[in-house]
């Protein structure tokens, strides 16, 4: 059975207030709905909610429906800003619109294509999808960012994802190429890595934009 | 001279030049001092202010005259010093152009080696630094990668001074038709092609090569084909366009990658490695320069050694005292003041040369009884620290505190050097690569960093009170961290971004330090030796006409509300003509006891912040145009007065040092 967007959104704040928020139950006003509203008569019906005078609770039934609503959003926002590049609140409005088409395994899809983020733009934590755990349990590393690697880690280096020219430019003159090992050996207070037998510095925003294949 | 020579000198009428590339810190230097012996000059490149070197030689009774290039990574330039680096490699022409690479790293520096060869231009190559290498058990077969290059292949040591005679021998039997081509994959050789093909004109670089930096969007190569192609050029610039945009998403990968792919076929059976066990003690001593545990320590000992106790101790105190005290003092000015004083019937001439403020008695001796030992102790101590390779490590250790100051890590070059002449410092800002980060800078040089000489009077003059000291150096760190941190809020542009290759460590080698030292001090006495002479001009002009008073007087009541005797007015006007003019004026007032510890403090602390000299405000002027240096200039004169306005309130209030 689908969930209307509305709905959608209102177990997406229920799951941040109750979760996350710590509180058991929601006051109408702060999921900004009323109490002949379509869209909680709809969670109610399909028992994932009950509401008691003017607070809404979540039902262990609408748990689920409610976590990966709040993935799906925050897998939106991943899409947006980093790979579109939408910055600010442009950014989350078009999350918002973005997050109800992730159905039908789109999400596991996108989720799988960011390399199973553990947290949105905004710091806050991705419930894990099937896939995460998946991913996770057969010890796939995927493609991370050189701020991921602990000291010691050797990695290949899989892509440069600077939008600058010239920085582009000037770490591959100095050998920092795709293709080439790499051993971080300091990530503290800047970070050291050697490619063959030179040792370079760069800072944590260059450390961002250098993604490696992690060696296991 | 033999006749050989003079016939081949004058084919043209000018020497043959042999240029050096290459990466930074692979012995270019070291190749190039051995080539030319002492006798160098260093140079700015005309039209910037990237210093070369040049040098002449002679090989087999052929002169050649060497160029020492900035290091540059690729020919594709993004820095300054890169730029000039490839500015002289197409325009002088040069007959050998020696590319020294690491032999360490002989895969990641061969790339430019195939873009030399690309350009068409005479490579000879030298795979530096094979002793390293060998230690670490990497063993190369040279022969076989001079047959598969097409060009001659030495293998070296130079600072060892191992295959310095094969490399003379290859320059003087340089065979500049050899060629060798490589070819890139085809879809990318066939891009190339259609650019070539559109190119009528004649070029000091190869075609193919012109036309692989074109599609790598080299602006100023673009620039250069627009003036030379006239009619053909709107051909050629649609067909880039195209080729870009068809090859927008990897363009330069593609090529960086293409290149790798190319010398990794090179290198195949080059390079044998045997294992090696165990790590370096130079390796352990990196990790622990770079450990903010045990590098900041590391630090302190360096300053607290370097420049305390060499620079301040050594320099100022000892050499200084015997130039000063013993050769100036006893001998050179008792003698020469009485020859002028028996053969000068004028005044106005007598004070001049040996009066108050006269060119000898004040400019020349300043110049080289006070401020050249400092400065040169200085110089010293930074050249060798420079040679070790620590200067990378200090960059990567201090980037996080410099970012929060809109700097990167990189500007630890020009604010250490500016502890020893801050006029230098200043031009060396242009290393840096955003203009933000250059105006921060050279602010900070101007307000927060004293130079050697200013430092070494205020040394003396503080560490006789108790405390003093540690609130000169609070004051000062404090204001250089809250300016930077206020000129970073304000000033608009990109955040600085950090990255730097880190050489490994290495004992200096004494012949390259006293080279760089000598340099330097050349550069300073040229420089700065004539303001010594204009300074004492201007202020016995001044004392003469009456100026002087007037600008005293002028200064009193902005004194007396720091809480300072009038006197110390004068000292604050000299400030401005040398900055340790105005700390040794403090000095006279200090040993006549006319100051109490607060206003010793406070007059420091004000005359350090206080306006740069009049050749740093030149320089200034010169790099950052009249609106920025003039504004610099307003802002540190009436920071420098409110901080010893404040400092004396406090001091005062707190009861501190009294």
């Amino acid at each position: 059975m689908k969930v209307s967007h509305k709905a959608e959104e209102i177990l997406e704040r229920l799951w941040i207030i109750t979760e996350e928020g710590g509180d058991n139950a929601a006051h109408l006003e702060a999921l900004s709905t009323t109490l002949d509203a379509e869209e909680l008569l709809e969670l109610q019906q399909m028992t994932y909610i009950e509401v008691k005078g003017e607070r809404v609770y979540l039902r262990p039934e609408g748990r689920e429906e409610a976590r990966m609503t709040v993935r799906r959003h925050r897998l939106a926002e991943r899409l947006l800003m980093d790979v579109l590049d939408y910055k600010g609140s442009g950014g989350n409005e078009r999350a918002c619109e973005f997050e109800h088409l992730l159905h039908h395994g789109v999400d596991t899809k996108l989720c799988t294509l960011l390399n199973h983020p553990t947290t949105c733009p905004h710091g806050k934590p991705i419930p894990p999808g099937t896939c995460c755990e998946e991913a996770r349990a057969t010890g796939e590393t995927g493609v991370v960012a050189l701020t991921e690697l602990k000291p010691g880690e050797t990695g290949e280096i899989a892509y440069l994802a600077t939008g600058n020219e010239k920085k582009l430019q000037k770490l591959m003159g100095m050998g920092v190429l795709p293709g080439s090992e790499l051993v971080l050996t300091r990530r503290f207070p800047s970070y050291i890595f050697k490619v063959g037998h030179s040792e370079f510095a760069v800072d944590e925003d260059l450390a961002k934009e250098i993604f490696v294949r992690r060696s296991t | 001279m033999s006749d050989k020579e003079q016939t081949i000198t004058a084919i043209d009428g000018k020497p043959r030049t042999i240029l050096l590339v290459g990466n930074p810190n692979v012995g270019k230097s070291v190749l190039f001092n051995a080539l030319t012996g002492a006798y160098t000059t260093v140079s700015n490149y005309p039209g910037t202010s990237v210093e070369v070197s040049r040098g002449d030689c002679e090989i087999h009774g052929v002169r050649y005259q060497v160029l020492d290039t900035p290091g540059m990574y690729s020919l594709l330039p993004i820095t300054e010093e890169e730029r000039v680096g490839r500015e002289i490699l197409l325009r002088e022409r040069p007959d050998v152009v020696l590319h020294v690479i690491d032999a360490r790293n002989i895969e990641r520096m061969l790339p430019m080696t195939l873009q030399l060869i690309e350009a068409g231009l005479p490579t000879i190559l030298v795979v530096n630094i094979l002793d390293e290498a060998e230690r670490r058990g990497m063993f190369f077969d040279i022969p076989l990668l001079e047959e598969k290059l097409g060009i001659p292949v030495v293998g070296a040591a130079v600072r060892r001074r191992r295959g310095l005679k094969e490399i003379r021998a290859a320059i003087v039997g340089f065979d500049t038709t050899l060629r060798a081509s490589f070819g890139y994959a085809s879809d990318l050789e066939r891009d190339v092609q259609r650019l070539t093909a559109l190119m009528t004109a004649d070029y000091t670089i190869d075609a193919r090569s012109l036309a692989l930096l074109l599609m790598q969007k080299d602006e100023e190569l673009l620039a250069l084909v627009k003036d030379k192609e006239e009619d053909n050029f709107p051909a050629i610039e649609a067909a880039l366009r195209e080729i870009t945009f068809e090859r927008r998403v990897d363009l330069n990968l593609r090529i960086s990658l293409e290149r790798k792919r190319v010398c990794k076929g090179l290198l195949e059976g080059i390079v044998r490695q045997e294992e090696r066990k165990g790590r370096p003690l130079a390796e352990h001593l990196s990790d622990l320069t770079m450990n903010p545990w045990t590098g900041i320590p590391l630090l302190l000992l360096i300053l607290y050694f370097g420049l305390y106790q060499f620079v301040g101790g050594f320099g100022a105190g000892t050499v200084v005292d015997f130039l000063e005290g013993g050769l100036f003092e006893e001998i050179l000015n008792p003698w020469v003041i009485d020859f002028c004083q028996r053969v000068i019937p004028w005044y106005w001439l007598k004070e001049l040369l040996v009066g108050e403020y006269g060119i000898f008695t004040l400019g020349i001796r300043y110049a080289i009884a006070i401020v050249l030992p400092i400065v040169g102790t200085f110089f010293v101590a930074f050249s060798l620290i420079e040679d070790s390779g620590y200067f990378p490590r200090l960059a990567m250790l201090v980037d996080r505190v410099f970012k929060l100051i809109g700097l990167n890590g990189r500007a630890v070059i020009p604010i250490v050097l500016g502890f020893g002449c801050d006029t230098m410092a200043t031009i060396v800002t242009r290393t840096l690569e955003t203009a933000r980060e250059r105006v921060i800078a050279t602010l900070l040089l101007a307000l927060a960093i004293p130079c050697s000489a200013q430092l070494g009077v205020i040394l003396g003059l503080l560490s006789a009170v108790p405390g003093a000291l540690l609130v000169w150096t609070g004051c000062l760190i404090g204001i250089f961290l809250f300016i930077g941190l206020l000129s970073a809020q304000l000033m608009p542009g990109e955040r600085p971004m950090f990255y730097m290759e880190i050489p490994p460590l290495r004992m200096p080698q004494p012949r390259n330090v006293l080279v760089k030292t000598l340099t330097r001090m050349q550069w300073y006495f040229l420089e700065i030796f004539p303001l010594f002479i204009i300074a004492s001009v201007l202020l016995w002009a001044g004392k003469l006409t009456g100026a002087l008073n007037w600008l005293v007087n002028a200064l009193e009541p902005v004194m007396r509300l720091l809480g300072l005797p009038s006197e110390t007015a004068a000292a604050f006007i000299f400030g401005f003509f040398r900055r340790d003019f105005g700390a040794a004026g403090l000095y006279d007032l200090q040993t006549s006891g006319l100051l109490s510890p607060v206003q010793l403090t406070v007059a420091a602390v004000t005359l350090t912040l206080f306006v740069p000299c009049v050749a740093q405000f030149l320089v200034m002027q010169r790099e950052r145009g009249w609106k920025v240096s003039t504004g610099i200039l307003v802002s540190v004169t009436t920071l420098a007065f409110a901080v010893g306005w404040a400092l004396n309130r406090l001091l005062l209030a707190t009861g501190m040092l009294q």
